[in-house]
C-alpha cells in the first residue's frame, strides 16, 4: 500500500513489519519521532516489542547487547551526540557480534551546539566494526532497514542505517508499504547459533589473553570482507521479492560522462536533478551514489568509474586538517587498485546548509573547467 | 514541477496543512514531497513549510527560495522584509485575510477570511484560531486542480481531533474563497 509518509515514520513501519522484539532508545532531535511512534505501536500492541526506556543512549546500546546476547531481535535509534555517547558499546556490539540494527538520523556534532544535518556523526563511527548504509529516499529507508536484519543477522555484523536529518527525516513522500505476509517471507525470525541461556548457562566477551584476541578481531575482519558478496545476495532475493533494487553503487548517466560526482544520502538526490538539467543543455555529468561506508563499495566503485571522467566527491562531513571521509575512502580504493587519477574532493552542507542545485551546478563547472583542486578541499556555499 | 510555500506562526498547524495538501494531491496521482522549514518551533514564531508536486518523482531535496505559490495564514507576515522575496513574482497567493493587503497590488492575490471559518466551525479559539482546513478548502478552490473529495479524505485520515467541524471548515472556504481572477 503506498502512504505519504516521512523518513522517520517509514523507519518505524520498517521495524514493526521486521517484528523487532526489543527497542531501547533514547530522544533526540531529529531521530525522537522514530522512538516516539515506535513506542506507540509497542503500547497499541500492533509491534509486541519490549520497549525499554533508559536514561542515555550509552544505556540504550547497553541494554541492547544485553537483549541481543539472548537471541531476540533488536533495534535502536539516535543521531550526533547521541551516537557519540554510544561509541564505547559500539565496539561491543560488534565485537560480540551481535546482529543489532540502528539507524542513525545524520546530525552534526556540537560544538557550536545545532540540530541540524551533516554525516560526521556517523563516519566518526567507521571504524567501530559495524556496517553503514546511507540512504536518500524514504522507500530506501524502509527497505534497507528491514534488509538490515537479515545482513547483520547473516553475518553477525550489527548495522547502522543513516540518513539525512531534516532533509529526508522530516520530509514526506510516498512510499510503498509492504504486506506483513510478504516481509515474513523475506525476513524470518532470528535464529541464534550462540545465545544467553540460562538452561546452559554460558559466559561471553570474557577476558581474553594475547593469544587469542587477535584472532577475534580477524574473524571480524573476515566477516567484513565476505560482507558484500552477502549483502548483494540479500538484496537480490529482496528485488526479486519486492521488485526494487539497490546497488552498492548507483550509476546515474556515468558511462559517457565526462565529469562524474560521487555522492550520499539527500544530496545524492539533487544532484540526480541537477544531472537532468545539465543534460538537457548537452553537457555530459554523471553520479556515482554510494550506499555504504561499510563495507566500501571499492571494486563496485571502480567497475562504475568512466576510464575518461573529471572525479569528483561531494563529502557532508568533515574530519579537521584532513577533509571528507568519503574522498578519503575513494582514494584509498582506487590507489589500492592501482589506479591513479586525481580526485576533487567538495565539502558541503555542514551543520544543515542546504545543498542546492546551483552548488551541485558549481561543482560540475569546476570539474568541466580544470579549475577544482585536487590536493585539497574545494568549499562550496562557504561565506569567507 | 510546482513548489508551494506556506507561512504561518507557530501554532496555527501550517506545517499540518502541508502534509494534508500533499496527501491529498498524493490520492489525485500526483508525486508529491512536503517538509518543514527545520528548526525549533515556538508558538507564535513565523513557520514555514515546503511541498513540491510534480508528474514524476521529485528528486530535488532544497528548500524552496521562490515559491509558485504560497498559503499566508497570518496577513502580517506579508509586511516581513523576507516575504517577497520568497516567492516569484507572477506566484498565486492565498492570504488569510477580510481586505487585500495593499502591499500586494502587484501579485495575483486570493482571499479568505479563514479566522472566521475557523472559529465559526470552533476550531481554535479567538486567541490562536486554527485554520490550516479552512486555508486549504481555500487553496483546492484556487488553485482548481484538486478534487475537493481528496482533500476532505487526507482531512479525514491526518486529522483525528474535530474531524468533523474540520472537514466543515473545508467545504466552507471552498464555497467562499474570492478568488484572483
Amino acid at each position: 500500500m503506498k502512504k505519504v509518509l516521512s523518513g522517520n515514520e517509514a523507519v518505524s513501519q520498517a521495524v514493526r513489519l521486521a517484528r523487532v522484539q526489543v527497542i531501547s532508545a533514547y530522544p533526540i532531535t531529529p531521530q525522537t519521532t522514530i522512538s516516539e511512534k515506535l513506542s506507540e505501536l509497542c503500547g497499541s500492541g500492533e509491534l509486541d516489542a519490549r520497549f525499554v526506556k533508559v536514561e542515555s543512549e550509552h544505556s540504550a546500546m547497553a541494554t541492547l547487547v544485553g537483549a541481543a546476547s539472548t537471541g531476540v531481535r533488536t533495534f535502536t535509534a539516535t543521531s550526533a551526540q547521541g551516537l557519540a555517547l554510544m561509541h564505547e558499546i559500539l565496539f561491543w556490539a560488534s565485537g560480540a557480534r551481535l546482529p543489532i540494527v540502528m539507524v542513525d538520523v545524520n546530525r552534526a556534532m556540537a560544538a557550536p551546539w545545532t540540530i541540524w544535518c551533516d554525516q560526521t556523526d556517523s563516519v566518526a563511527q567507521r571504524d567501530t566494526g559495524w556496517l553503514q548504509f546511507y540512504c536518500w529516499s524514504n522507500q530506501e529507508i524502509l527497505d534497507t532497514v528491514v534488509c538490515s536484519f537479515r545482513i547483520a543477522e547473516q553475518l553477525l555484523i550489527p548495522t547502522m542505517v543513516c540518513f539525512d536529518g531534516f532533509f529526508i527525516s522530516h520530509t514526506n513522500e510516498p512510499v510503498d508499504i509492504p504486506e506483513q505476509k510478504q516481509v515474513d517471507r523475506f525476513l524470518p525470525p532470528r535464529k541464534a547459533e550462540y545465545l544467553l541461556d540460562t538452561k546452559a548457562p554460558r559466559t561471553f566477551s570474557g577476558g581474553t589473553m594475547p593469544n587469542m584476541f587477535m584472532e577475534f578481531r580477524y574473524k571480524l575482519h573476515a566477516a567484513f570482507e565476505r560482507a558484500q558478496s552477502v549483502i548483494d545476495d540479500i538484496y537480490k532475493q529482496f528485488h526479486k521479492s519486492f521488485d526494487r533494487q539497490y546497488l552498492p553503487v548507483e550509476a546515474y548517466h556515468a558511462k559517457d560522462a565526462e565529469a562524474v560526482l560521487i555522492v550520499t544520502g539527500s544530496a545524492a538526490s539533487t544532484a540526480l536533478h541537477t544531472v537532468n538539467k545539465l543534460r538537457e543543455q548537452g553537457r555530459k555529468a554523471g553520479i556515482l551514489r554510494l550506499r555504504q561506508l561499510r563495507p566500501f563499495p571499492a571494486e563496485s566503485l571502480i567497475d562504475h568509474l568512466p576510464a575518461e571522467a573529471v572525479i569528483g566527491v561531494l563529502d557532508r562531513n568533515l574530519s579537521p586538517g584532513t577533509g571528507g571521509v568519503f574522498s578519503q575512502e575513494v582514494r584509498a580504493a582506487l590507489l589500492r587498485k592501482g589506479v591513479h587519477r586525481p580526485v576533487h574532493e567538495f565539502v558541503a552542507g555542514l551543520g544543515g546548509r542546504d545543498i542546492t542545485a546551483d552548488n551541485i551546478e558549481k561543482m560540475f563547472d569546476a570539474l568541466e573547467n580544470g579549475r577544482a583542486e585536487s590536493s585539497k578541499i574545494n568549499w562550496v556555499g562557504l561565506n569567507r | 514541477m510546482r513548489e508551494i510555500t506556506f507561512f504561518g506562526r507557530g501554532g496555527q498547524g501550517a506545517v499540518v496543512a502541508s502534509e494534508i495538501l500533499a496527501d491529498a494531491y498524493f490520492r489525485q496521482g500526483f508525486q508529491v514531497q512536503s517538509f518543514p522549514s527545520f528548526g525549533v518551533e515556538r508558538r507564535g514564531a513565523p513557520v514555514t513549510a515546503f511541498m513540491r508536486i510534480n508528474d514524476q518523482f521529485i528528486y530535488l531535496r532544497s528548500q524552496i527560495y521562490q515559491a509558485d505559490a504560497g498559503l499566508v495564514f497570518a496577513e502580517n507576515i506579508v509586511q516581513a522584509p523576507t516575504f517577497k522575496p520568497s516567492v516569484k513574482p507572477d506566484a498565486a497567493l492565498l492570504i488569510n485575510c477580510t481586505v487585500r493587503p495593499p502591499e500586494l497590488e502587484d501579485y495575483s492575490v486570493s482571499i479568505i477570511d479563514a479566522t472566521a471559518i475557523a472559529l465559526e466551525c470552533g476550531l481554535g479559539s479567538s486567541a490562536q484560531p486554527l485554520v490550516n482546513t479552512a486555508m486549504l478548502g481555500a487553496y483546492a478552490k484556487m488553485a482548481g486542480d484538486l478534487e475537493l473529495d481528496h482533500l476532505l479524505a487526507s482531512v479525514e485520515a491526518k486529522v483525528p481531533q474535530k474531524t468533523d467541524k474540520n472537514l466543515q471548515a473545508v467545504r466552507s472556504a471552498f464555497e467562499q474563497v474570492s478568488c484572483c481572477e
